[in-house]
């Protein structure tokens, strides 16, 4: 009852390592190059909740100075999750302009494809 | 000449480096190349010669240079056993290169743009280890001694040139590596410097089985010295062309090697401590067997190169053997034999190589009659011999006689024996080719060949020529004129 | 003047990033490269000042937009980092002169100019991940070196350039994920994302957190040791460096990896200075391993590599097991072995990669059999191979003896023999391999590429030789390299206690 009670408490830590894991397992099991960046996003957004829950606390609200709050959610990890994001798109971006460029120079995006086509050099 | 002692003695350095710089930009025109060897091989000599009043003197030029590692410094310091090499290697240069220059010349040989690079950068690197102020200093000349003459050895490029300069480097780099680098690395650890100095840095410092070890690791790891059972490099790398068996001989490579031992024994060891701890008795009975071995290997070559290279392994055992019976005359004798047997040995091999250029033979049973065709060369061969034999009035007599008084002086019988038998027998694999060339009647020429052509006069080109004479009257004039040699060897001691 | 001084830190970042921005927008080839070289240089010169200034008044503190520290960004700089800025920015600027031919040469017309925008944003992450001293300012710096990389390596002409740019994406990001991962559970146990601060902050943790900060330091680890090329988390790397245009292979193998390294040296000593976890983890009886592994694994696979750019490329690999090595030894020499190797190991990499640029521009290869006999064609550049590859086998007199000497004596301090005996069996095995392609270079007659080849214009020529002068300088001169390593280490090490 009380590892329930533990499971359900931090259900948001359960949630961001199921993200993690799955996304890792993605990249690593899948031969597809586009499934492969589809993991890495799905991993890269655990990292995501990982910062911006800590940082909710219910009831508070954003840090503006003001008499009528006295609980506020800590701005930074939002700040720092924005960056990221950033960081994120212009990876997935740049990943799938090379699948783009790897289709075009080998006709597929299976790994194990390509690494047959190139087995003969 | 009034440059400072401290200015000669780094120009000493830098001179063959760089001509080694100055070389390729002419190898388009042989000549002008050619004549950069020579002036660079001429300052060289005039500036060590300049060198040594000063030296003689009681200086001791020095550069501090710049510190590697906490207490291991790249420096130059002069002292009297390397000023003594210095000066033999330098004044050899200045012939081996008019050798060189007939001999290549002669064959026809290729890429010898690069032959007088590496020529140039070991002499430098030679004399940059005769001058070397600590064990650091020498240990990075003599790797680069040994690389720079690995292009030499494996000259000729075919399979046989190329498999003796792989053991040639293979051999020496590894033993130095794997011996000689641990021994200074365990010298710094035990002194906490490395510098030579008179009398050593190791009394006080180490005894008994660990000053075994460390002896047992300098005098193997240093490969060049050729002591058996790390002497075979050694005949292999007698595929080079002549010139460079005079060089590995004669000027720089074996005698940077004995050179080394002496001075690790001299002046980092120190001569009163090895005495006193005992510890050394088995390096008189190594120099012995390889003596007495190398020469009964010789006598039984017929190709003359690898004779002159078995002679060779003998007699450097010959200078470790004075070293290692450890009295102040027996040193004195192994210093004064590096330059003897410098000077005659370079003598042999250029009357080998000129008899292979003119008549283009290599073994001992080839040669009967040869001296009457080629009277200079063999004349010279014969001077030679009689100093590597070690018989008055030749350079060689000198050094032994010295050695086997300390050995007597010590009652070192072993090193008396040995001292006796291998005179008999260098005289046995010696003397043979000396009446051969000169009393035995040259063979009847095949039908074909014109009679009086085979028996005519027909020397090796002039440089060749004048080479070997003047080496020749150089083992004489050691014998006569003994004095500078003789007051380094006694400074070396301290005496 | 005194207030551009104040702002030389932030110069050194912003001046990159402001000409890659231009060269994106111009795109032109000659543009490009003037601004390249002149960027390259003003930065080289910016590093030179910043070390002194340290040297002289010691760590430099800097508030970017004024917010003092622990809240707003710092760029702190200390020995170290001002060490590894001096050896980014000048490993850049000496190889930046190369590039003009030999990217004309091996990258395809319009995309030129690009190189150069590229290699300027790498510029700017990886001098930003040394300057910084933020720990999530050094994940987007990595991500900015990383994904310039990417494109670096892509605009290799071989269609493999592409897969492998692809096959490091993945394992970057992964790398650059897990240490965001890290930084993540510090910042969640401490509140802080400064440094500095954070590894105050780690000396007051309560016991109970400690678990949380072992797997932070477990993230870290690996996430850097992806971006540094640990064995066996390498397998990126010998295809990222063997498909590359020859001058990024040259400039990544002599930066990208060192500064991985200094941002794997600055977490350990900020961990190690605050907390006990990384006691617990056998941190460096792991890394221990992984590089000796790493010596000898990857040493053996360069002595059967017949592609030069593979062959360097693992021998990195095993170069990099050094200087991991005496991160793991931990003792004031075994980390100023460290420190010296992640500079020399640079140096000496960058130019042998150099010369197989050079080479490739002459004769279209770098297989081994393609450049027999080809040392008396191209004699400078293949003398400055063999000076080189000896100081990777560290012969003395050249820097790489000067590195292994202090491995040496700090491994001889932290486990006696056993240790010194691996690094110097391990060194054998690099006379094989630099041992090989001597002798092939020189000795084998030409092959037909190399029977034409000829000595490379004076632009690609000198760095190469500069280059190679500076192993031996830094052989026998070691006032710069060994002094200022072991200033650091001692730095380092004086935080643990």
């Amino acid at each position: 009852m009380q590892a329930v009670q533990g499971f359900l408490d931090h259900y948001n830590y359960v949630v961001t390592i199921f993200l993690m894991v799955a996304g890792l397992y993605i990249v690593i099991a899948r031969g597809n190059m586009v499934k492969k960046l589809i993991g890495l996003s799905i991993f890269q957004t655990s990292v995501y909740l990982l910062y911006i829950e800590p940082g909710k606390i219910l009831g508070g609200t954003a840090p503006i100075i003001d008499p009528a709050f006295t609980v506020y959610s800590n701005p930074l990890p939002h700040v720092l999750i924005l960056t990221a994001i950033v960081v994120g798109v212009a990876t997935l971006a740049l990943g799938l302009a090379l699948v783009v460029r790897i289709h075009e120079a080998y006709g597929t995006i299976e790994e194990d494809e390509i690494f047959e086509k190139d087995g003969d050099t | 000449m009034s440059a400072r002692p401290e200015t000669l003695m780094l120009a000493a350095v830098v001179i063959p480096f760089a001509a080694a710089l100055a070389i390729p930009l002419f190898r388009r025109a042989p000549n002008p190349r050619e004549a950069v060897t020579l002036v660079a091989a001429a300052a060289l000599f005039l500036a060590v010669l300049s060198l040594l009043p000063s030296v003689l003197g009681g200086a001791r030029p020095e550069w501090a240079g710049v510190t590697v590692l906490p207490g291991v410094a790249f420096a130059f310091a002069v002292e009297p056993l390397g000023m003594l090499f210095a000066l033999v290697a330098s004044a050899l240069w200045i012939v081996n290169s008019i050798y060189s220059i007939g001999y290549m010349r002669a064959h026809d040989e290729p890429r010898q743009t690069g032959y007088y690079v590496c020529f140039a950068v070991a002499l430098g690197s030679t004399i940059g280890l005769a001058f070397a102020k600590n064990l650091f200093t020498l240990f990075l000349f003599y790797e680069a001694l040994t690389i720079s003459t690995y292009p030499l050895v494996a000259h000729h490029r075919d399979a046989e040139a190329m498999r003796s300069g792989r053991l040639y480097l293979l051999l020496l780099l590894g033993t130095s590596m794997v011996l000689f680098l641990p021994a200074i690395a365990a010298t710094y650890v035990l002194a906490g410097t490395t510098d030579f100095a008179a009398g050593g840095i190791l009394s006080g410092k180490a005894s008994g089985a660990l000053l075994t070890v460390l002896l047992l690791l300098f005098v193997f790891g240093i490969g060049k010295a050729a002591l058996m059972p790390l002497h075979f490099w050694l005949p292999a790398a007698m595929v080079a062309p002549t010139p460079v068996s005079a060089l590995l001989h004669a000027v720089a490579v074996v005698k940077a090697g004995v050179f080394t031992v002496v001075k690790v024994i001299v002046l980092i060891f120190g001569v009163e401590t090895l005495s006193a701890s005992g510890q050394s008795g088995w390096l008189t009975a190594v120099a012995g067997i390889t003596v007495v071995v190398a020469s009964l290997v010789a006598l039984k070559q017929d190709n003359l190169k690898r004779r002159l290279a078995y002679s060779t392994v003998s007699q450097l055992a010959y200078v470790v053997l004075g070293a290692a019976i450890l009295t102040p005359i027996s040193v004195i004798g192994a210093v004064m034999h590096i330059a003897a047997h410098a000077v005659g040995k370079i003598t042999l091999f250029f009357a080998a190589g000129s008899i292979q250029t003119a008549a283009h033979l290599t073994e001992v049973s080839q040669l009967d009659g040869i001296g009457r065709r080629m009277p200079w060369t063999m004349g010279a061969f014969a001077v030679g011999a009689l100093g590597m034999i070690g018989l008055p009035p030749t350079a060689g007599f000198l050094g032994k006689w010295f050695m086997l008084a300390g050995a007597m002086q010590t009652e070192n019988w072993l090193a008396v024996a040995v001292m006796v038998v291998s005179t008999v027998l260098n005289a046995g694999y010696f003397l043979p080719i000396v009446f051969r060339a000169f009393l035995r009647a040259p063979p009847t020429p095949e039908p074909g060949h014109g009679a009086a052509q085979e028996r005519a006069p027909a020397e090796a080109p002039w440089p060749i020529v004048a080479a070997l004479t003047a080496t020749a009257l150089g083992v004489l004039a050691l014998f006569f004129l003994p004095d500078v040699p003789l007051a380094l060897a006694r400074m070396t001691m301290g005496r | 003047m005194s207030s551009v001084q104040a702002h030389l830190p932030a110069l050194q970042v912003v001046l990159p990033l402001l000409g890659s921005l231009f060269a994106g927008f111009v795109r032109r080839e000659a543009t490009g490269f003037a601004l390249a070289l002149a960027v390259s240089w003003t930065a080289a010169v910016i590093s030179a000042v910043l070390l002194w200034q340290v040297l002289q008044g010691g760590p430099i503190s800097y508030h970017l937009g004024g917010w003092p520290p622990p809240w707003g960004i710092e760029y702190r700089i200390d020995l170290l980092n001002a060490f590894v800025l001096l050896l980014v920015a000048w490993v850049g600027a000496v190889t930046m002169p190369f590039a003009r031919r030999s990217v004309a040469f091996e990258v395809d017309e319009g995309r030129q100019g690009w190189f150069y925008c590229m290699y300027l944003l790498c510029l700017t992450g990886l001098l930003g991940i040394t300057v910084t001293g933020d720990a999530f300012n050094a994940f987007v710096f990595l991500e900015i070196s990383s994904l310039s990389t990417y494109v670096l390596i892509a605009l290799g002409r071989d269609r493999r350039a592409l897969l492998s740019a692809f096959q490091y994406l993945i394992m970057g990001t992964i790398g650059a994920t897990f240490y965001v991962i890290g930084v993540g559970f510090l910042y969640l146990v401490t509140g802080s994302l400064n440094m500095v601060d954070i590894a105050q902050r780690l000396g007051s943790v309560p016991l109970e957190q400690t678990r949380a900060v072992a797997v932070a330091v477990a993230f870290l680890t690996v996430g850097i040791s992806l971006k540094l090329a640990l064995f066996p988390l390498h397998v990126w790397l010998p295809n990222a460096y063997a498909y590359a245009p020859s001058l990024a292979t040259a400039f990544l193998a002599g930066t990208a990896t060192k500064v991985a390294v200094y941002l794997l040296v600055r977490f350990f000593a900020v961990i190690l200075a605050g907390s006990p976890a990384f006691g617990p983890l056998q941190l460096a009886d792991v890394l221990l391993v992984l590089s000796i592994a790493a010596m000898f694994v990857a040493s053996a696979i360069a002595v059967f590599e017949t592609n030069l750019k593979r062959m360097l490329a693992y021998s990195s690999l095993a170069q990099i097991g050094y200087i991991t090595l005496g991160i793991g030894i931990a003792n004031q020499a075994g980390l100023t072995g460290a420190i010296v190797h992640l500079f020399n190991h640079a140096i000496m990499k960058a130019a042998l990669f150099l010369v197989l640029g050079a080479v490739f521009y002459r004769i279209g290869s770098v297989k081994l059999h393609d450049l027999a006999g080809i040392g008396p064609k191209m004699p400078l550049t293949m003398a400055a191979f063999a000076v080189a590859g000896f100081a990777l086998i560290g012969t003395p007199g050249t820097s790489g003896f000067v590195s292994k000497w202090y491995l040496a004596v700090g491994a001889f301090g932290h486990s006696g023999w056993l240790l010194v005996l691996l690094i110097v069996a391990s060194s054998l095995i690099a006379v094989v391999y630099v041992g090989r392609v001597v002798e092939v270079v020189w000795f084998r007659p030409p092959s037909p590429l190399a029977e034409t080849a000829r000595e490379v214009p004076p632009s690609m020529l000198v760095p190469i030789l500069v280059l190679a002068g500076a192993t031996i300088w830094f052989g026998i001169d070691t006032r710069l390299t060994a002094d200022l390593a072991g200033k650091a280490a001692a730095m380092l090490l004086a935080a643990v206690r």
